[in-house]
């Protein structure tokens, strides 16, 4: 090889085209954990032969037509169905084309076969941790000790999650379609739901920690925005990529020099990437212009408010209440109405707040949730009501289990005894 | 990880003010910006208006002084620029590898900063250290 194409590493190659190529064996074998053999072999393959003839001009080509080349002859050692004696005869003329053809006739079908992977990966037979660690090993390229090292959890588990997730899928015939009609939205919910799960795993992960773990947000992005191509007529797929672009933007903004976590209202806004906020607003203005109105949708006209308002100052509380009345409405949830109530007391005062807050109290969910006597605590500080205030800081202080937490509300409940009026 | 793949195409720092890209050479383009959208790891891409119609401002002395393209001095000039999102800078380079670029142009792929990179020094310094204290303060 050259000099310059030593560079050109398989391993990069790979990562480009493993889940394009996994998707298309996918649709020829029926079955998840033989196109991974056979992508693998193709792999080798590669590995063999370009050290000598370096790296083709088209690597994804190459590799799809070796492994194709295998697929056949496997398929005609097995017994084989109707049906795919009909896709022997197509890909045996396949083999026969030259490669530009063979090229053009691909890229075609690619689409789909990327769309069917995903939704077979993120199959809501399998469990949460299946499907994530199914989705990233498929479709974000991610070995099986780089996943473990994200979750935090041994290699052997993750290992033994996946051979169980393709042996799961292989027992119940899961059929490799596209979900259509009816089928569609909860099965495209679950492909939603895997993405954000990987994105929050990130999202929450500390600086200190290693790098995999926050590297889980451009692992979600990427397969989000690639997502988007592939359903471009969803607008919840839109509507969850911009919530992350958004969320992302706020990177560095969002822990001080030394670690500690900064508050979205204290955080300073001129290191919000702004490239980010212009790209999650345009694909929220592409989910608004297909009907909006999902959950990820309505979670991501939250995010623009804040994500639009150069300061804190300037933030439109009142079209926030709004977005969490939909949200509401949509997906009743204990903590979705306390997120409304804080938003109803920036926007219309301590007063009004704390009525939306009371209103929440009897609520079972929250009876031991930390944050409902913190915001409590908030707007009666805001109140001037200190005696109180210092009571739900302690209250809160007492239900967190988090040490740094207990220690913010316990400074702020000594606040109120520095602020409080003389008897 | 960030990466900038700048474009050098040969002859830009002479071209004339007004030139614009050929058509056959923008429909190559296309094609392959589509695959870094596709591949969700396109962040942003951009053209940029000839040297000839650009100004240069230097400071010498601490005085801004401004000067009009072309600048005969420079040998090699950026025609433009994708951002992409990768996870290393070997798959950077494979996908610059992959631009349908012309034997007299060159992509230059250059890693972009992030914070975390920095040493503590200049990461405060960069996040307003000082500035953010004092809101913190003020909104106890």
């Amino acid at each position: 090889m050259t000099a310059s194409e030593t560079h050109r590493t398989i391993d990069a190659v790979w990562r480009i085209e493993a889940p394009k190529l996994i998707a298309g064996l996918t649709r020829m074998v029926r079955d998840i954990g033989i196109a991974e053999d056979l992508a693998q072999d193709a792999l080798v393959a590669a590995l063999e032969q370009w050290a000598e003839s370096g790296v083709p001009e088209n690597p994804g080509a190459w590799l799809m037509a070796t492994a194709k080349h295998r697929a056949i002859d496997r398929l005609r050692r097995n017994q084989l169905l109707e049906r795919k004696h009909e896709e022997l005869g197509r890909e045996v003329e396949a083999r026969e084309m030259t490669v530009p053809d063979l090229n053009a006739a691909l890229d075609d079908e690619l689409g789909d076969d990327l769309l069917r992977l995903m939704f077979i990966a993120c199959h809501p037979v399998l469990s949460a941790e299946a499907r994530t660690a199914l989705t990233l090993r498929l479709l974000g390229g991610l070995t099986t000790e780089e996943i473990a090292r994200a979750f935090l959890v041994p290699e052997a588990t993750v290992a033994q999650r996946i051979v169980r997730a393709k042996r799961t899928l292989a027992e119940k015939r899961i059929p490799f379609e596209v979900p259509r009609g009816a089928e569609l939205s909860p099965r495209l919910a679950s492909v939603l739901e895997v993405i954000y799960l990987i994105f929050n795993e990130g999202y929450t992960a500390t600086a200190g920690e290693d790098w995999m773990r926050p590297g889980l947000c451009e692992d979600a992005l990427r397969l989000g925005r690639i997502l988007a191509e592939l359903a471009p007529l969803e607008p919840e797929v839109h509507g969850l990529v911009a919530l992350m672009e958004i969320h992302a933007s706020r990177t560095r903004a969002r822990v001080t020099a030394s670690g500690e976590p900064v508050l979205l209202r204290e955080q300073n806004r001129a290191l919000w990437d702004q490239l980010l906020i212009r790209r999650g607003l345009a694909a929220l203005a592409k989910a608004e212009a297909l009907g909006g109105g999902g959950s990820y949708v309505l979670q991501a006209e939250i995010a623009a408010c804040h994500a639009r308002a150069r300061t804190a100052e300037e933030t439109e509380w009142s079209r926030i209440v709004t977005y969490y009345d939909e949200l509401a409405w949509l997906t009743p949830s204990p903590i979705i109405d306390l997120n409304r109530a804080v938003a109803v007391g920036m926007a219309w005062g301590p007063a009004a707040g704390l009525e939306a807050v009371d209103a929440l109290r009897s609520s079972p969910a929250l009876r031991n949730y930390h944050l409902l006597p913190s915001v409590r605590g908030d707007l009666l500080k805001k109140l001037g009501r200190f005696s109180e205030a210092r009571q739900e800081f302690e209250l809160a202080a007492s239900l967190t289990q988090n040490q740094r937490e207990r220690t913010l509300l316990l400074a702020r409940a000594a606040e109120c005894d520095a602020s409080a009026e003389p008897v | 990880m960030r990466f900038m793949m700048l474009v050098i195409p040969k002859g830009y720092e002479t071209a004339k003010p007004g030139t614009a890209p050929d058509p056959k050479a923008v429909e190559k383009m296309q094609k392959f910006n589509a695959q870094l959208q596709q591949a969700g790891v396109l962040l942003a891409l951009d053209g940029l208006h000839p040297p000839s119609e650009g100004q240069r401002v230097s400071f010498a002395g601490g005085k801004a002084k401004v000067v009009d393209g072309p600048f005969s001095e420079s040998k090699e000039v950026i025609g433009g620029y994708w951002m992409i999102q990768v996870k290393s800078k070997k798959e950077a380079i494979e996908w610059a590898s992959r631009a349908p670029m012309s034997d007299n142009e060159m992509i230059e792929v250059r890693q972009v900063w992030e914070m975390a990179e920095f040493p503590p020094e200049v990461q405060k310094a960069a996040k307003g250290f000082e500035e953010m204290q004092a809101a913190a303060q003020k909104n106890r």
